[in-house]
């Protein structure tokens, strides 16, 4: 077991022949992802073809290709502009899960998609995120595979490197995980860390969890309250942005203090009295985890 | 991106928005011939992008055109939280009875756009949310809907507006939440919105920013960015894609991806020493922009080191290191460097820089502790 992606995850690539569709298609299939279909509009009937790694059908459309193939997770890297249209297509075409790498779509757009996905059964991770992975199984995204290793210990982080880094320092110490989900820096996104926890929570191969927050929005202080009323699998966590100046966007678009909230000192109180235990760097993380084992 | 008043105001008039007819002034004698135009006394603001304009002297009330020249040229020149004031928006001055604030902002938590109305207007309404909530009210509007009008009614109402002025108030709602979704804004907001003697509503000041994401599709909007409301290297970051915040302490930090990059000022903290910036340098972390983001770290007098964090995950360590070492090349410098390198091809990398002389770093705890020591000049 793991959440959302395994050995059964049969991935269609929404913008399989641009630059970085292409690219992150064949690290995914060297990763050993089962990749089935690409969509580009308008190159449908052709072939995705790296060198020396298979060989992937590529469609017209969404519809075609999940038809065609039986394909159950979308992943999209098309550009900011048409990455809205494709989320939207993919969720029309009932794929139950959607991944948007895409970083840089307009907080509206976003708003908009959100509020039509709640009225479909399809999830969305993202945008604005490194995607997910299941260790030995599937890779959903665009992160290092080589860092993870297959074990007991879920992840579910805003950010993407600082995401590697707490994996690389648990791999480092031999604790593996069992799925790590990247659900973004954005504003408006798919996936709340409480929907990644109720997850982890039912998962019978996570043992404990992860979960990497920062500055900006009340995402984190949900999570907290979730955590304090509904879990019993131990979380350890970490808030990035503890020396950030309030008012001033750090990298992403959520990371943001507005109006006195957001606050890393909010989160942080929020989530220890959850009985959270929080890191106060990153490097402590690993430590605090391997103290659980 | 933020706009100025005197833009944000010109685009609500343009969404039927009463708003004064006011004029931009940039010398006292054009601010004096402004308010020769408009007859009768006038207000003269500072532009700039800053709360407490008022406070800090930059907003003036003129009788006559020479005492708006004279205003002007005191406000024209002067300081405001660091930012030279170049601009004065010259409006007539207004006959107020009551002030109020009206302002559209994005509602994170509920994943709508929310219309927030008060009847404590023009204060700062951050101060009437931390001590008077109760006088904030929030209407959430479903994105497939739209704004209706019972909505803006019932604000008018709950903020204790006669009914004679319902209507109006619900037409500038709408002029207001019109103007936030066409111009893919973050914040459209009047405080105050003023009742006039007369009975009338206008918007006496404006505040808009404006989603950077979404400005490909407005480039008239962004076509107002001042250059003046940026630091020389807020402008070359922008220019090269690259994340800067401007902090006040000692030890630069260039760091690929935003939460690492934050998590890595917290360590640096952590261990005693003080972050001179965020600075994300995005993925590839190429040569030409390690550069770039490593000259704006050193035009900052304060930095007496700098800390390279950098997870290369899809990006090759080694490509990473002479990247550094290209920059470095094209940016000498004696302020100490500690390179901290993880992930694809780290060893070559490390072995890169460790033939040119440079100190790097297993960890980041480590690299953070070596960092702080050196700033330190330990």
């Amino acid at each position: 077991m793991s959440i959302l992606v395994n050995k059964d995850t049969r991935l269609l690539v929404q913008g399989i022949t641009g630059r970085e569709g292409a690219f992150h298609t064949e690290q995914m299939i060297a990763y050993g992802t089962p990749v089935v279909a690409g969509v580009t509009p308008g190159k449908g009937g052709g072939w995705f073809k790296p060198s020396g790694v298979g060989n992937t059908p590529i469609f017209d459309s969404v519809h075609e290709a999940v038809n065609a193939t039986g394909a159950n997770v979308s992943i999209i890297y098309v550009p900011a502009k048409f990455a809205p249209d494709a989320i939207l297509e993919a969720a029309d075409a009932g794929l139950p899960l959607i991944v948007c790498i895409t970083e840089g779509i307009p907080a509206l757009d976003m708003l908009k998609v959100r509020a039509y996905l709640d009225t479909t059964s399809s999830r969305l991770i993202g945008p604005n995120c490194p995607g997910l992975i299941t260790p030995g199984e599937a890779k959903v995204g665009i992160m290092p595979g080589h860092i993870h290793t297959r074990g007991r210990v879920g992840l579910v982080s805003r950010s993407g490197t600082l995401t590697y880094e707490v994996v690389y320092a648990l791999t480092l110490r031999g604790i593996g995980q069992s799925t790590a989900v990247g659900i973004g820096g954005d504003p408006i996104n798919g996936t709340s860390f409480v929907d990644v926890l109720k997850l982890f929570e039912k998962d019978p191969e996570t043992e404990q969890v992860v979960m990497i927050g920062e500055i900006g929005g009340t995402d984190e202080e949900k999570a907290a309250e979730f955590i304090g009323a509904q879990m019993i699998k131990p979380v350890t966590a970490f808030i990035a942005g503890q020396t950030a100046p309030p008012g001033k966007r750090m990298g992403h678009a959520g990371a943001i203090i507005s109006g006195g909230k957001g606050t890393a000192a909010d989160k942080i109180a929020a989530l220890q009295a959850a009985r959270v235990r929080v890191a106060r760097h990153p490097g402590e993380i690993a430590e605090l985890v391997a103290a659980l084992m | 991106m933020n706009l100025q008043e005197f833009q944000a105001k010109r685009i609500f008039g343009q969404y039927g928005i009463p708003v004064p007819q006011g004029e931009v002034a940039t010398t006292p004698a054009e601010a004096a011939a402004i308010a020769a135009r408009i007859g009768g006394p006038v207000v003269v603001k500072s532009q700039v992008l800053v709360g407490g304009r008022g406070k800090a002297g930059g907003i003036k009330l003129a009788q006559t055109p020479a005492e708006a020249e004279a205003v002007a040229a005191r406000i024209l020149g002067m300081t405001i939280k660091g930012l030279t004031v170049k601009k004065v928006l010259v409006d007539p001055a207004a006959d107020i009875r009551k002030e109020l604030y009206l302002g559209f902002v994005l509602d994170r938590a509920r994943r709508r756009v929310a219309l927030m109305a008060s009847s404590e207007g023009g204060v700062d309404i951050e101060e009437v949310a931390a001590h008077t909530p109760e006088k904030i009210l929030t209407v959430a509007v479903d994105p497939c809907l739209g704004l209706k009008e019972y909505q803006a009614r019932g604000l008018g109402l709950g903020i204790g507006l006669p009914k004679e002025q319902w209507g109006a108030f619900a037409k500038i709602c709408q002029g207001l939440y019109d103007c936030y979704m066409s111009c893919d804004a973050s914040l459209a907001e009047i405080n105050p919105l003023a009742l006039l003697g007369d009975g009338t509503l206008r918007a006496l000041d404006g505040k808009m920013a404006i989603d950077d994401s979404a400005l490909f599709r407005h480039p008239e909007l962004a076509a107002m960015r001042d250059e003046d409301d940026e630091t020389p290297e807020e402008r070359t970051a922008r220019l090269n894609g690259l994340s800067y915040v401007k902090l006040d302490g000692q030890i630069g930090c260039m760091v690929n991806g935003a939460g690492l990059a934050m998590a890595t000022m917290d360590i640096i903290k952590f261990y005693g020493g003080a972050p001179a910036n965020f600075l994300d340098v995005g993925g590839g972390a190429k040569a030409d922009k390690v550069a770039a983001a490593l000259r704006i770290i050193l035009s900052d007098p304060n930095v007496k080191a700098v800390l390279f964090n950098i997870f290369g995950g899809i990006t090759r360590g080694d490509e990473v290191a002479r990247g550094i070492l290209t920059a470095l090349k094209e940016v000498p410098t004696q302020v100490p460097m500690v390179v901290r390198l993880v992930g694809t091809n780290y060893e070559e990398g490390r072995a890169i820089l460790a033939e040119a002389q440079m100190a790097t770093a297993e960890t980041l705890a480590e690299a953070a502790q070596m960092a702080v020591a050196a700033a330190k000049g330990a």
